[in-house]
């Protein structure tokens, strides 16, 4: 029994090494089709320039099997766990493992820097680092894995602030517009913008992070924020930030908001941004660690 | 038009006809240098291993693999936001002699002037676009600094038609990015009111 487990755990192990690869070295498919759209629209002599080299570093990264930006952040994970899943009591050092064993092997860029020594791990393991969000799923023996990899150029943009509901959404939507036109720039455009909108401020950032998972082309189901979705995407598109800020037909691969209810008194609102080279992948593995990805479409680990 | 190449060691008069949004590469000596060696040469007064003057320097910090021979090859090496070095960018430039800066998104008014006053240039490399820019990377010539870490450390690198560089800040000491910032800035007050205008639940 023993030694099943351990042959077990390593498998598990072995395979998420295996998807944080993919992760880093594969776009996602719904950012793939948005670039590709994007740039067949695009008009700016810069700016194509710009999607011309963004198509050769994807290639280029899938066919050296390298990492398409050196940058592979801070790997961050949010793991919905079903309460039957058999290896749920493993997830957790096996994600870790998974994450020195994919810096070893990749390799990535060691990242995770302790905050008053300044030492570099030099593993990209450190204090609470791979983040880990988590959510139980009753009555479910599987398990969904999303990959986030938070690169620095993105996330310094990331933003939270509360507001009196008076200013309403007025003031949230010259709060965003102020966001991107000033650090946006910086932070490798066409960019996913994830708002996220409640009662206090860690609410808003959880959510604004949450966004970025949702695949881009869907809406919030919810009339009045998919409405908002879309006209804060219209909006900064309108603004021409094209591909690297040089200028160009869109801003953004898309706006997604996500809302809790808020306290009567307060509106809290966070900004989360993925860059065009946006790294998320999503595993869905069975009680019998059977795997499909469903964020890369066929992907074999 | 014609492939611009800029060799090492660059002379101003390779550079002071080139304008903002001009399209150049670059061939020789390439230096990574991003926060942690601005600190150290400015704040603590270290002096660098070798010499800068009429070579380029790339704000980035790459993915090296440490190869069995004792030397590295270039995973991947896309620069990063070079507005995170606007506050020692012109003394490195008036100290270094350097005459190519690299990086991604734009710098500010101080490294303009520099430009202006030193005869260099701020160039954007395509952000994120690694695995194309360490194809341009010939050798790993030498590391200095390691204990920074890898990104941090002082990586010289001969590289080989390296971009596209797009020029983003002039000898002139026109700035690209700050041109169309104030662009963006121009067409937002009119677009957000659009956005709200557009809306049916003004009150949240």
């Amino acid at each position: 029994m023993e030694q099943t487990e351990k042959i077990n755990v390593e498998h598990f192990t072995e395979l998420l090494a295996k998807f944080i690869a993919l992760l880093v070295i594969r776009l996602p498919d719904d950012v793939m089709a948005k670039l590709a759209e994007l740039s067949q629209r695009e008009t700016s002599p810069l700016g194509r320039v710009l999607y011309e080299a963004i198509k050769d570093d994807l290639s280029l990264a899938a066919q050296l099997k390298r990492p398409l930006c050196q940058d592979t952040g801070i790997l961050q994970f949010t793991v919905r766990v079903g309460s039957n899943f058999p290896w749920r009591n493993k997830v957790s050092e096996v994600l870790r493992q998974a994450v020195l064993r994919a810096t070893r092997e990749v390799p990535l860029r060691p990242n995770a820097v302790e905050i008053f020594t300044h030492v570099n791990s030099g593993n990209n393991t450190g204090t609470r680092i791979p983040w880990i969000d988590w959510a139980v799923i009753p009555d479910r023996d599987d398990i969904y894995i999303y990959g986030y990899v938070a690169g620095g150029g993105c996330s310094l943009p990331g933003t939270a602030k509360v507001f009196m509901p008076l200013e309403g959404l007025e003031g949230v939507v010259r709060y965003i517009f102020d966001q991107i036109t000033s650090y946006g720039i910086n932070a490798c455009p066409p960019l996913l913008v994830g708002v996220g909108l409640a009662g206090s401020m860690d609410v808003a950032a959880k959510l604004s992070k949450t966004a970025l998972l949702r695949p881009i082309g869907t809406s919030n189901p919810d009339a009045a924020t998919a409405d908002l979705e879309q006209r804060l995407t219209d909006g900064l598109n309108a603004l021409g930030i094209g591909p690297g800020g040089l200028g160009g037909e869109a801003s953004v691969l898309g706006v997604h908001v996500e809302q809790a209810a808020r306290h009567p008194a307060t509106l809290a609102a966070a900004i989360s941004t993925g860059c065009w080279a946006l790294r998320r992948a999503l595993i869905r593995l069975d009680a019998d660690l059977n795997y499909e990805v469903l964020s890369h479409k066929g992907a074999v680990l | 038009m014609s492939k611009i190449i800029l060799s090492t060691d660059i002379e101003d008069a390779d550079i002071v006809n080139l304008r903002i949004g001009d399209i150049v590469y670059l061939s020789g000596t390439l230096v990574t240098a991003r926060d942690a060696v601005h600190e150290r040469l400015l704040r603590e007064g270290r002096d660098l291993p070798f010499s800068l003057a009429g070579k380029a320097i790339l704000h980035a910090g790459p993915i090296m693999r440490n190869l069995p021979d004792g030397t590295f090859e270039t995973v991947s090496i896309g620069p990063t936001t070079s507005m995170r070095m606007e506050a020692l960018e012109a003394e490195f430039i008036a100290e270094t002699g350097v005459k190519l800066v690299i990086g991604k998104g734009g710098m500010g008014a101080k490294t303009a002037a520099a430009c202006r006053k030193y005869r260099a240039l701020h160039c954007v490399f395509p952000g994120g676009c690694a695995v194309l820019a360490a194809t341009h990377v010939e050798k790993v010539e030498s590391v200095d600094w390691l204990d920074l870490g890898m990104p941090e450390a002082l990586w010289r690198l001969q590289v080989r038609e390296f971009g596209p560089l797009i020029v983003s800040i002039d000898c002139a000491g026109q700035n690209l990015f700050e041109d169309k910032k104030i662009a963006y800035n121009a067409r937002k007050a009119e677009i957000i009111k659009t956005v709200l205008t557009a809306s049916t639940n003004k009150s949240i």
